[in-house]
């Protein structure tokens, strides 16, 4: 489970630039719950994220996971509860290093870190076995620096990187964004797959109101800060693009000139 | 040039390349520009120089000397990850409260060794008939050792989290690594064995003085330079042997333009010679890349 409290957070307080983002959004996500996450540019979805990573601290407000209190627990310890992917495929994974390599920091993400080998022979094989399933051929290319891969290939092995270790929550940003529609239907099957059969709490930015309805149990819309709506259950079974983007308009009072964007 | 004095640039590479696999792990290993090793190299020679002359064990003071030059690694990644002082600069102020430090440390601008115990005092005769082959064969054995120590550490959960941090930080946070400890340790370590090379630099030279330093950073930075560009790989034991080896070449050529008369070129000319070389080394690629580009347009 995790909560988050009357969240606060202001970019460059005091200044001619100040940008009050986060303005007491409020969410609770109970565990095993998919949520999907929209809203406009700068809604703030992606500091939310961040905030619930610990990348960033908010100014004020409280961040539980499970029964835990982790506003202030910087990002690195927090990294046994939380799993990310990132929206840019460069940032998620370790230019430089192989795609073992990359997978033996995930597997070892939330443990403590000695002087043994990082890379075993039984976890060569897990990771192998884990690359087989994407039907990629990357089984085959374990000592491969991870920067030979194409976006969408690097897209899945974080996929598969965030699901090595147990997570209280995973966190996914827009991370399809990147890709061509056909990987990013690809991913997107993955991230399902993976979510349903880990049993995952799970936050995922969309930019595509049809994936948002598609996918997951729970919809939350942000704007400025907040959260502005939030179905599930039969109101969401029932509702269409359509609706959504009817809401997403008025939420935002006014009316939004690229409606192809927001339907693909 | 006679075997002698082969033997001699050998010495000095195999000491440099002590410095070269410090600037690695800063450079390259954690993308730290560290230039505390003009500051720490001279540290590593005036703590071991100066135990030794009060009568300690040569093995006690190098132990000491990268102890010291460890501290001096902290110092600099501290002033940086916590003070959020630019990397650089930070170095720099280590680097000059060294040299003031050193001078504390031998409480002169240097100290003399001549006749004093060294870690390779057991194996010369008493004539120091053999001294040019004992130095870099026990200079040799230190580099392997450290050089084998060097890739274990890369290849362990730790040494991949160091390797992370350097390459993508926030990705390391993602998973688990306390990047700014790694930075601090990473900086200790890198300097640990600078420190190191001074203490064994002072014993093979006869005595330490404080600005033996200059130039020390620009050397290291040019033997990994040379081990990049003559051995490329990804692979990491490809990557230290290169730097060690980059460490040699550099100082054979060093000694070759010396010894060759007709060029007239002299020993105060060596930093000249130096920051052409890793100004040459550093621009080369770029230069290559551009040509390639043009090339590609052309056709
Ligand atoms: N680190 C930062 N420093 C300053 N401004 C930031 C920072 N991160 C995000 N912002 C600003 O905060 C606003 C919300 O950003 P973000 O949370 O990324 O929105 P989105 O909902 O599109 O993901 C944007 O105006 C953005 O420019
Ligand atoms: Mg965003």
């Amino acid at each position: 489970m995790m909560r988050a409290e009357q969240l606060f957070k202001t970019f460059n307080p005091g200044t001619p630039i100040e940008n009050p983002v986060l303005r007491g959004l409020s969410l609770t996500i109970e565990s095993g719950q998919f949520v999907t996450v929209i809203g406009s540019n700068g809604a703030g979805k992606s500091t939310l994220l961040n905030a619930i990573s610990g990348d960033l601290f908010v100014d004020s407000g409280s961040l539980h996971i499970d029964d835990q209190d982790v506003t202030r627990m910087p990002a690195w310890q927090r990294a046994g509860m939380v799993a990310r992917v990132f929206q840019d495929p460069m940032a998620g994974t370790c230019e430089g290093l192989s795609i073992e390599e990359n997978m033996a920091l995930a597997w070892h993400r939330g443990r403590s870190r000695g002087f043994g080998r990082a890379i075993r022979a039984e976890q060569r094989e897990l990771f192998r076995d884990k690359l087989a399933m994407l039907k990629l051929g990357l089984e085959n290319r374990l000592a491969d620096r991870i920067d030979l891969l194409s976006g969408g290939q690097r897209q899945a092995v974080s996929l598969l990187m965030a699901s090595l270790q147990p997570s209280r929550i995973l966190l996914l940003d827009e991370h399809t964004a990147a890709l061509d529609p056909k990987t990013a239907a690809f991913v997107l099957e993955l991230t399902d797959r993976i979510v349903q059969e880990n049993k995952l709490t799970a936050m995922m930015v969309t930019h595509s109101m049809r994936q948002a309805l598609d996918h997951g149990h729970r919809t939350v819309m942000l704007h400025q800060g907040r959260v502005v709506l939030d179905v599930s259950g039969d109101e969401r079974k029932q509702m269409q693009v359509s609706d959504l983007l009817a809401m997403f308009e008025k939420t935002r009072g006014e009316q939004i000139d690229d409606d192809a964007l927001l339907l693909g | 040039m006679t075997p002698i004095a082969l033997m001699g640039a050998l010495e000095i590479g195999l000491i440099f390349a002590l410095v070269a696999l410090g600037v690695l792990i800063s450079f390259r290993t954690l993308d730290f520009p560290d230039l505390t090793a003009d500051g720490s190299f001279p540290l590593g020679g005036a703590v071991a120089a100066t135990l030794i002359a009060g009568g300690h064990d040569p093995w006690l003071a190098c132990a000491f000397a990268a102890l010291a030059g460890a501290a001096s690694g902290l110092v600099t990644a501290w002033l940086h990850v916590r003070l959020n002082i630019l990397q650089l600069l930070a170095s720099i102020l280590v680097m000059i409260a060294l040299y003031s430090i050193n001078l504390r440390i031998m409480g002169a601008p240097n100290m003399p060794l001549i006749g004093s115990p060294t870690v390779f005092a057991p194996f010369i005769g008493e004539a120091l008939e053999n001294s040019w082959l004992v130095q870099p064969a026990v200079l040799a054995v230190i580099i392997v050792a450290t050089k084998i120590g060097l890739d274990l550490f890369f290849a362990s959960q730790t040494g991949l989290a160091m390797r992370a941090t350097g390459a993508n930080p926030r990705m390391a946070r993602a998973q688990g690594v306390a990047t700014e400890r790694m930075v601090l340790s990473g900086m200790a370590l890198s300097n640990a064995l600078i420190a190191l090379a001074g203490a064994l630099y002072v014993q093979t030279q006869g005595g330490a003085d404080v600005s033996m330093g200059v130039g020390t950073i620009v050397v290291g930075l040019a033997a990994v330079i040379i081990g990049e560009t003559l051995l490329p790989s990804r692979k990491l034991w490809v990557i230290t042997l290169a730097t060690i080896i980059g460490a040699l070449l550099y100082r054979l050529l060093i000694a070759v333009a010396l010894n060759a008369d007709f060029i007239g070129l002299q020993a105060q000319d060596l930093n000249l010679i130096t920051a052409l070389l890793v100004g040459g080394a550093l621009v080369l690629p770029q230069l290559k890349a551009k040509l390639r580009r043009k090339g590609g347009k052309a056709s």
